[in-house]
């Protein structure tokens, strides 16, 4: 598979995690494409955390509403069955465990399910905005991310050394190279993508991998 | 009684190192009116509380290029890179803060709480310097209200007596700050007479609202 058979691969996978009627949180880049990816007769709904339920598909061109924009301030629709509310109750619905799962992005994960997705010291400092959040309240925490940097650095470690967006939350790590689940044993490869093998997976991955039992 | 006034004279109330609470969401449902008039008075050493501060270009993000504002509360300033540039050179204050903890903070405030007590941020560089509670075996850390002298918010709709109505994803942090300052100046699209509109369609009580300032037109193209 090239590049963009294994991505495509990974966005599809993560869309098998849903059931019908859960309330998903999609972060932006990869995990935004999980939408256009979901098995047929699964319906999900889907939340904006700037503030409504029921995300719909960009808008046509000359169909922009500047009222209605996603989590990172691209024009967006709102289903119908969707509803807008404040960012306390829109945070209220995170932290309270009313979200399913989210899907984000990292810069790092380690073997304690520990997230580093917000910051570089010194170079990058966006801010955390709804992360830190998202990663605490939502029931499953998905990360979906390429699974080395571009320039070969490992981000599967096992330890993250840059700040962390939340302590032990993540669940569940898809990458195009495989489906990781972090349990209290470690890190165990559940599925390997079309084409490669164990090693080669391990090889892109500082700690060690165990096989599902 | 009317609450409406111009905006010239309603930004005459905000002055030099005041602390200003502003509503929106990396621009959508953000007072660009209100801001324009702030920054056009070059108006010094604000404090500023906001989701983000815009992107590059739109009014709240002038606020930060004009250098009007000396220390900054925020989720988020990955929109606009003069608010990095100024923290990375040391000439901003910037405080970052979780969004659903920033919002929680400010709703604390408005609503006459000491604090509120979140998981978010535990295990991680915000927790630093915080009290932490154990409260039925799980870790909180309290984290203290939020206020400030002025909030300038947004709002789609609002009769003469204040209370606002807003639209879509408009609404975000405006209905929570409109709790949590001294005085609340609202820009506002459409404002109609005093029982023109329903009670129970009004998200912001016109208590809050001290003042409202009528939008220019813009084009809205789906009024819903």
């Amino acid at each position: 598979m090239d590049k963009e058979a294994r991505m495509d691969w990974l966005v599809k996978r993560v869309a098998q995690e849903f059931k019908s009627g859960d309330v998903v949180n999609l972060g932006i880049g990869i995990p935004t494409k999980v939408a256009n990816a979901l098995p047929e007769g699964i319906e999900i709904i889907l939340q904006s955390e700037n503030g409504y339920m029921g995300v719909g598909p960009a808008p046509e061109a000359g169909n922009e509403d500047p009222d209605t924009v996603n989590a990172g301030g691209q024009y967006a629709t709102i289903l119908p069955g969707g509803c807008c509310f404040d960012s306390a109750t829109s945070f209220a619905i995170i932290r309270g465990g009313h979200v399913d799962a989210t899907v984000l992005g990292a810069l790092q994960v380690d073997e304690e399910g520990n997230l580093a997705s917000w910051m570089i010291p010194g170079k990058m400092v966006p801010g955390m905005g709804g992360a830190m959040d998202l990663v605490v309240g939502a029931r499953r925490v998905i990360v979906a991310m390429e699974h080395a940097t571009k320039n070969g650095g490992l981000k599967i470690l096992k330890k993250c050394d840059l700040p962390l967006t939340a302590a032990k939350q993540v669940n569940l790590i898809v990458t195009e190279m495989g489906v990781i689940e972090v349990t209290s044993k470690g890190l165990v490869l559940k599925e390997i993508a079309p084409g490669l093998t164990f090693e080669e997976v391990q090889a892109c991955t500082e700690p060690i991998l165990y096989l599902p039992e | 009684m009317t609450k409406v006034i111009g905006v010239e004279d309603a930004i005459r109330k905000i002055e030099n190192g005041m602390t200003i609470m502003v509503g929106g969401f990396i621009g959508c449902g953000a007072p660009g009116q209100l801001l324009e008039e702030v920054y056009g008075k070059e108006v010094k050493d604000l404090t500023l509380i906001a989701n983000d501060t815009g992107i590059l270009g739109d009014a709240l993000s002038q606020l930060i290029v004009h250098r009007c504002v000396s220390k900054l509360i925020a989720t988020h300033i990955g929109t606009n890179k003069e608010t990095g540039r100024q923290m990375s050179a040391g000439e901003l204050e910037v405080n970052l803060v979780p969004q659903g903890t920033l919002v929680e903070q400010i709703r604390a405030a408005g609503a006459g709480l000491g604090g509120i007590l979140t998981p978010t941020g535990i295990g991680t560089i915000v927790e630093e310097g915080k009290q932490k509670l154990v409260i039925n075996g799980t870790e909180y850390l309290l984290e203290l209200p939020i206020r400030a002298n002025v909030a300038l918010l947004n709002a789609y709709k609002a009769d003469k007596a204040g209370n606002l109505v807003y639209r879509r994803a408009a609404r975000n942090f405006n209905p929570v700050m409109a709790m949590a300052a001294d005085l609340v100046i609202a820009q506002v699209d459409h404002i109609v007479e005093v029982g023109d509109i329903d009670p129970d369609e009004v998200m912001t009580p016109g208590i809050f609202v001290d003042y409202l300032v009528q939008k220019q037109p813009r084009g809205v193209t789906n009024l819903g």
